[in-house]
């Protein structure tokens, strides 16, 4: 596997889903190496399962996943493990180690398969930090955190290995909006230094889209309802995808926002008293 | 500073922890630690009634030894008792051996009364002049039923 | 049906101790985490250990005299605390003292590492979750369990000893003389098999309640941690006692 020029990640009609309940049906999609793709789509659309498969955490109904030349989830436990090596990964809420200090997060993958000196692994983890901005943190808990920089960390976790695969659950929601661009900024960095590098970005955040995105995959309903270049998808006239980037509300009609007579009397009551 | 604290700590755990651990099994546990200081001599009683393995032997009410084993020897219907004596202590060949018990319901114990012969056992000779257990609950129920 | 889940459970169970014991030395950086853990498991329960064996020990300092004053055989009390106490009292005890204090946080702790995604980013480092976070759980268990139940063996002694010959005027010579040729080398060891049979327990059931709380059918998130902390304290002194019976059987 040394011969690495980056990998895709092709899907082929999988299906996926908890249990007995279905999420996704039926998705074949490509994301291509070297790029930043974009997984867009509505909360609870079924972004993070994705993620979760593509991870090896869970495996499909049906279906299969094929990151560069193999099949994810026809491989000897060997190789799977090593074909996961292989990823960088920031979970949606961070999923940093509570008992481990931020330096000690973003060091784990170092210390748990290198023989470094801590002099090297703590210079790494000092530059690592400082990209993601929380170089004065490094002796923090993540519960002594923000939620904010909790993300940040788990970046900076992700890419302590440069690894040829980035995947990123909603890097920037929770963030405000100069972290935000921060984030984006070092996304596109990350590409131009590591041109094999293949990054999946899971997000709603429209401006972080158009900034970042070459290729972008949307997820509705259970289905993929756009797969390609974001160019065209700027054109769109499909009725779902324009709503969405045009971040309308629609023809959604609100129903009756004022509670019944007998609710407000009641409250009433409660406020005075 | 916080590691070193932490390591100290389990350091002076597993201290103290081994303290009693030892206490408990070299003091409580003995057995092994008597091992070789020991000679045994063997006696025969008709009545053993209540004797453990285990059992003190004393010689003027000071412990000189173990009750090492039990057996009942088939040939003449008796207990044969092997009792582990210190090497330190010698006993003449005309000893009395008796079975006796420590208060009312107490342990039984073997009490050894030395005599004057000058002739000494060995280990693995055989005390030939004993004295049974007595039996309470027979004297007790023998005394309250009107057979003394 | 019923009792095909609990058999099911238990050897899934069974598996994960397996797992767990295989994984114990898996490199010299386990040592670290283990020592970490007998910090957490044996240093911190040392003072809540002694004081619970210390009150045992008077309570049974108390109860034994009054009892054997009836038949004038107070000179025994030294044995009757010391047996109960080596035999049952402070395996049984001290494991049951522990699943209280470290077993529940064994459970809420992996717990809350499971439902925020925390194994599931080890996994995903190639970092093995099972040997990372369980092993050095199961090895500082097997390691502390004996050695807190010693600990309160001892001290409980001693708490038989408060009562009985500095409050109610034994001997001490005789408390400690009837201590020592009445306990052998016997219950000594069965007092040990028990504290070691009750570590294994106690670490497999806390971790395995903790490990698969996200398969918990009685509660997700939040409420699913709660539960299975509940679960791995009952399930822990429930299976000591029932071990500790059967044990007890088969030595005696
Ligand atoms: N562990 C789970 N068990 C059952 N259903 C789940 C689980 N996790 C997520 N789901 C369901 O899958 C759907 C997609 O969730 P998710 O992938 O987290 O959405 P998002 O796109 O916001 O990341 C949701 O409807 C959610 O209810
Ligand atoms: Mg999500």
């Amino acid at each position: 596997m040394a011969d690495h020029n980056g990998w895709d990640i092709r899907m082929e009609n999988l299906v996926l889903g908890y249990d007995d309940t279905v999420v996704l049906d039926n998705i074949s999609a490509s994301l291509p190496a070297g790029k930043i793709s974009v997984i867009l789509g509505g909360s609870g659309d079924g972004k993070s399962t994705l993620l979760r498969h593509v991870l090896g955490l869970k495996r499909p109904m049906a279906g299969k996943i094929f990151l560069g030349p193999h099949s994810l989830f026809e491989l000897s436990s060997g190789q799977f493990r090593k074909v996961r090596r292989r990823m960088g990964v920031l979970f949606q809420d961070g999923a940093l180690l509570g008992s481990l200090t931020l330096g000690q997060n973003v060091a784990l993958p170092l210390t748990e398969h290198t023989k470094l000196d801590a002099a090297t692994v703590e210079s790494i983890v000092q530059h690592k930090l400082a990209l993601v901005g929380l170089d004065k943190y490094a002796d923090y808990y993540p519960n002594q955190l923000s939620g904010g920089m909790r993300k940040r960390a788990g970046l900076a976790r992700a890419i302590v290995t440069d690894p040829p695969i980035l995947l990123c659950d909603e890097p920037t929601s929770g963030l405000d909006p100069i972290n935000s661009a921060q984030m984006d900024k070092l996304l596109l960095d990350m590409k131009q230094h590591f041109p094999d590098m293949t990054i999946i970005v899971v997000s709603h955040d429209l401006q972080s889209l158009y900034t970042i995105a070459d290729h972008v995959l949307v997820l509705h309903a259970g289905k993929a309802v756009y797969n390609g270049g974001l160019e065209p998808l700027r054109q769109t006239t499909d009725p779902y995808l324009r709503q969405f980037l045009d971040r309308s509300a629609g023809d959604m009609q609100t129903p009756d926002l004022r509670l019944g007579q007998e609710a407000r009397d009641a409250l009433r009551a409660w406020l005075d008293k | 500073m916080k590691k070193y604290s932490k390591e100290t700590s389990v350091g002076v755990f597993v201290l103290v922890c081994l303290l009693c651990v030892g206490y408990l099994t070299i003091k409580l546990g003995k057995m092994e630690v008597m091992g070789d200081n020991t000679y045994s001599v063997y006696a025969r009683f008709t009545s053993i009634t209540g004797l453990r393995v285990g059992a003190d032997v004393e010689v003027a009410g000071v412990p000189i030894g173990k009750v090492a084993s039990i057996r009942l020897d088939t040939e003449d219907g008796r207990a044969k008792v092997s009792l582990a004596i210190r090497k330190d202590v010698t006993l003449s060949d005309d000893v009395i051996a008796s079975v006796k018990t420590s208060g009312l319901i107490g342990d039984k114990y073997i009490k050894l009364s030395l005599g004057g012969s000058p002739e000494l056992l060995g280990d693995g000779d055989e005390i030939t002049e004993t004295e049974s257990a007595v039996d309470i609950e027979e004297l007790i129920s023998k005394y309250v039923f009107g057979g003394v | 049906m019923r009792t095909l889940a609990v058999l099911s459970e238990m050897g899934a169970m069974f598996l994960f101790l397996l797992h767990g014991l295989v994984n114990i030395f898996t490199s010299t950086k386990q040592l670290r985490k283990i020592v970490h853990q007998m910090y957490f498991i044996g240093s911190k329960s040392l003072l809540v250990i002694s004081l619970i064996g210390i009150f045992t020990g008077m309570v049974l300092g108390l109860q034994g005299y009054y009892t054997l004053v009836k038949f004038g055989s107070e000179g025994l009390l030294g044995a009757a605390v010391a047996l109960s106490l080596i035999r049952e009292l402070g395996p049984v005890l001290t494991a049951i003292m522990v699943t209280g204090r470290a077993g529940s946080s064994m459970a809420a702790e992996i717990g809350v590492m499971r439902i925020s995604d925390q194994i599931d980013a080890l996994e995903v480092m190639d970092i093995n979750p099972i040997s990372y976070l369980v092993s050095p759980r199961f090895a500082a268990a097997i390691i502390c369990f004996p050695l807190l139940t010693a600990v309160f063996d001892v001290i409980g002694i001693i708490g038989g000893y408060l009562t009985g010959v500095a409050l109610l005027g034994i001997n001490p010579g005789i408390y400690f003389y009837r201590i020592e040729s009445s306990v052998n080398s016997h219950d000594i060891y069965e007092g040990f098999l028990k504290a070691l049979l009750f570590g294994v327990i106690v670490a497999t059931v806390s971790c395995f309640q903790g490990y698969y709380t996200h398969m918990r059918k009685d509660g997700v998130g939040p409420e699913g941690v709660s539960n299975a902390t509940t679960s791995a304290v009952v399930m822990s002194c429930v299976l000591v006692l029932i071990t500790d019976y059967i044990v007890t059987s088969f030595l005696l």
